[in-house]
């Protein structure tokens, strides 16, 4: 554990890209198996336990700390798991910790009602540095700015093989991985898995530039699509079996029953889940109804039914075609859907422009009457490439909305902003007083940060715990996607998507909008 | 208790005395010499020799109208009122000040600690029935290591990166010593190489008794020889261009703070230190209770753990909420 500890710590406190990954190699090729395998699942987010949660911690550390001076810490240092690590008040462990292997196998096997006590005596062996990755570990929540990608980039560098071979092998291996790392030292060949069956990187777009691309791009070469406002997912029938997983691989096919029960066909397909009747797509609140559980519950598979508006195919039936151009991707995913007639699959269209201009048009219309968030464009013979490749495929979003609210509480942030005011609401007028209309937590350069902060500060009339209310006179410019009927606040108005555009030292607060100017646009979308 | 002759700003009414004050007073009691407490432009000041030497290296012989120098341990009575200065531990010179009258004695620790320093007078109790007590880092989260075991961890960070300058952040004064100090402590005897505007109150330290070995100017030594060098610097350089002249340096950083490691994060500190100049949580309570204090009046920090927790103790206990004071601490 001592050396996993000292690896979170470098990887935590390096700046350097370089310097991780040279880290990551070094203890991937010097540790044993299968510690090495359990480390890079810990790195890769793919580590769960069942009974060790958040939640045990907190209670462990609240049998030995106050809770009022735990909640101060808390809300002073901004992660939970680094205040447990810092407030646990024994110290003194002569023993060493056990390897990580034994660690996590004492995690998964320790009955619930031992574990409040396993883990007092872990943390009161851990040293400083110890019992921070131990915690860390144990809530599952590393936050240290590591990335899956930089793991697995690491373990390319020390083998020698490719980062996408290696991303193809992923999502059919399983813990602790001794048959990748048997591949990677050369001792064996390549993991052998089922292409069909498992999830697939996702192909993702970049933001259009348009001053930088639009001039520089043929516009017979694209074809466009609207952005769907939904989630990613990708769909796997394969010998009889459905998968669904989320554009981050995590599998998702128990809270959609709805889809996976009822669709038919070979093939992995790539898509926008929504929600609505008759594949007519409801408001990004309702399908929050449903992403917000695991499993999905009778009344909402009733009122917000999910479908899945597909717009790639990966493989048909068994044969793998992202090699193929776009064009001839959707030629095959359009024959396919000929053949296998769907009630909750349906396609995205393709849209017909011959010009930017008549494209622009297009999303400037689906945006006004439509609500759709914009237009996707796509180069015709572009091959499906896992991650987010210059060039092929771009998201041209429609123009933001924007509003000038008056800043009204600001809360600390956590992780990387900890110690600064960086959650802020902000209202418009209703009448004569001021009523909340959202929340933004970003949108701010790290400098304007800085000044949002030391003016909340300067200018706050009361604290309520990390909440700060503070005079109603500083104007932010907020651009948002789109706004709803609300009843979660009291204006009766939610923003989708808000951030902080700019801030309008500048403004006086009388001339911030109104809630009647907010009703515009909640009555367009 | 009767009501104290100390008032909530920490003016001594008997004698129209202000200590620490943030703004100029006629008369004044400085505890040491660090910005946010010894400020210029007072009448006359009180404080130790060494606070003295400090402020006059800080703002100039003329920052203040008069001083008179007052050693640890000898009571001055000024109309009725004792006044007597203790060792704080904090920072050369650094005192807390015993106030009496009528028998009643207080205490304002200004900043404390009570680890072990050759750079500073050790800290010493001072019974007491008002407690007035700084808690920069008044939380549970803070438990400060060995400092010893700090400088281990930068010595073994010397060994592994030897081709890489450690440029350490540290207020350039108190701390700066103190780290220079416990690396020759810990038989570093390489030499150590300053920012410019660490010079001069090293200098004084080392006239004032203090012996810190070798120390260079670094903008005189060439890259070379700052590859696997220890660089001492305010931490307001470790982000600007003078960093840039080293040998792809390790940012270090000696601060109570530095336990925090997203804080750590935040700077860009690869090798944080905690090394602090103040008690931690564990020793605020054990001084609290030490003194005899049956009200304590906190300052300076995270008030509010500590007055909640002293009052739990049974203790009368409220914060102060001075103007004045960095509201994050993050000067010590």
């Amino acid at each position: 554990m001592k050396r996993f500890a000292q690896l979170l710590e470098l990887l935590a406190l390096t700046p350097s890209r370089n310097r991780k990954i040279e880290a990551l190699t070094n203890y991937f090729r010097e540790t044993p198996d299968p510690d090495r395998g359990f480390a890079l699942a810990v790195l890769t987010g793919a580590l769960t336990f069942k009974n060790v949660k958040p939640a045990v911690l907190r209670e462990v550390v609240l049998r030995e700390v106050d809770p009022y001076l735990f909640g101060l810490s808390y809300d002073y240092v901004g992660d939970l798991g680094e205040t447990i690590a810092l407030i646990w008040p024994h110290h003194g462990g002569t023993e060493d910790l056990p390897s990580l292997t034994d660690l996590i196998e004492l995690f998964n096997t320790t009955s619930k009602s031992e574990l409040p006590a396993l883990i007092a005596s872990l943390l009161t062996r851990a040293e400083i540095n110890e019992r921070w990755a131990l915690v860390k570990l144990a809530t599952g929540a590393l936050r240290i700015g590591i990335s899956a990608r930089l793991a697995k980039t690491a373990l390319a560098q020390m083998s020698g093989k490719d980062l996408q071979e290696i991303e193809e092998v992923w999502h059919g291996i399983t813990l602790p991985y001794g048959e990748l790392f048997a591949w990677l030292d050369g001792k064996a060949g390549r993991p052998d898995i089922d292409h069909a069956a498992r999830f697939h990187p996702l192909m993702l777009s970049n933001p259009i530039d348009e001053e930088k691309d639009i001039g520089k791009l043929a516009p017979a070469d694209f074809a466009a699509e609207w952005k769907w406002d939904g989630i990613r997912v990708q769909l796997i029938m394969s010998r009889g079996r459905v998968s669904l997983f989320s554009r981050t691989g995590d599998d998702i096919a128990e809270a959609f029953p709805d889809i996976v029960d009822n669709v038919f066909g070979e093939a992995v397909l790539d898509g926008e889940l929504l929600v609505g009747h008759d594949f007519e797509p409801a408001s990004f609140n309702d399908l929050q109804q449903r992403l917000n559980r695991k499993v999905a519950i009778g009344k909402h598979l009733s009122e917000f039914p999910a479908f899945i508006r597909v717009y790639d195919m990966l493989f048909d039936g068994s044969e793998d075609i992202r090699a193929l151009a776009w064009t001839e991707r959707r030629s095959h995913l359009e024959e396919w859907f000929a053949g296998n007639p769907q009630t909750r699959l349906d396609l995205s269209p393709v849209l017909g422009f011959e010009t930017w201009e008549e494209l622009a048009e297009l999303r400037r219309r689906g945006a006004d009457e439509h609500g759709h968030e914009g237009v996707m464009v796509k180069l015709r013979a572009a091959p499906y490439i896992p991650g987010r490749p210059k060039g092929y495929w771009y998201k041209w979003k429609r123009d933001p909305n924007v509003v000038d609210a008056v800043l009204m509480y600001a809360q600390r942030g956590h992780g990387k902003r900890s110690s600064f005011y960086s959650d802020f609401t902000f209202g418009v007028w209703k009448g004569n007083e001021i009523v909340p209309i959202g929340k933004a937590y970003f949108g701010f350069t790290d400098e304007e940060l800085k000044q949002l902060d030391r003016w909340v500060r300067a200018n706050t009339v009361q604290s309520f715990g990390p909440v700060r209310e503070v005079k109603k006179e500083l104007v932010l410019e907020i651009a948002f996607d789109s706004a709803q009927q609300s009843n979660r606040h009291k204006s009766g108005v939610a923003l989708r998507f808000p951030r902080i555009n700019r801030i309008r030292w500048d403004k006086p607060m009388n001339e911030a909008a109104t809630l009647e100017d907010m009703m515009v646009f909640v009555n367009a979308s | 208790m009767a009501s104290p002759i100390l008032d909530r700003n920490l003016h001594i009414r008997a004698i129209d005395t202000f200590i620490d004050p943030a703004s100029p007073k006629d008369r004044a009691i400085i505890t040491h010499g660090h910005s946010d407490h010894a400020r210029s432009g007072h009448g006359k000041v009180l404080a130790t020799v060494d606070t003295i030497a400090i402020m006059k290296v800080r703002y100039g012989e003329g920052c203040t109208g008069s001083f008179q120098a007052l050693a640890y341990g000898e009571p001055l009575d000024i109309d009725g009122v004792r006044i007597t200065l203790y060792p704080a531990g904090h920072i050369l010179g650094s005192a807390q000040v015993l106030i009496e009258h009528q028998g009643q004695r207080i205490v304002v620790t200004g900043d404390y600690k009570r680890h072990p320093d050759r750079t500073a007078q050790p800290f010493e109790l001072v019974p007491c029935d008002l407690l007035v007590t700084e808690a920069t880092f008044g939380l549970p989260v803070f438990q400060h290591p060995e400092p010893e075991v700090e400088i281990a961890r930068l010595l073994r960070s010397l060994r592994d990166s030897a081709d890489r300058s450690h440029v350490i952040g540290c207020y350039a004064l108190g701390k700066a010593q103190r780290v220079i100090s416990l690396l020759r402590g810990a038989g570093y005897e390489a030499p150590i190489y300053l920012h410019g505007a660490m010079v001069r109150l090293c200098e004084l330290y080392e006239e004032r008794g203090v012996p810190l070995g070798e120390l260079r100017l670094a903008i005189d030594a060439p890259k070379s020889e700052l590859e696997g060098a220890v660089v001492i610097a305010p931490p307001s350089a470790l982000k600007d261009r003078w960093s840039r002249r080293l040998a792809d340096p390790v940012l270090a950083f000696a601060s109570g703070w530095m336990s925090i490691k997203q804080r750590a994060r935040q700077s860009l500190v690869e090798l944080p230190l905690v090394i602090s100049d103040h008690v931690d949580w564990n020793e605020l309570r054990q001084t609290i209770a030490e003194t005899g204090a049956s009200t304590v009046w906190v300052t300076h920090g995270r008030e509010d753990a500590l007055v909640y927790y002293c009052r739990q103790q049974g203790l009368t206990a409220e914060p102060l909420n001075i103007q004045g004071f960095e509201d994050n601490g993050e000067e010590e």
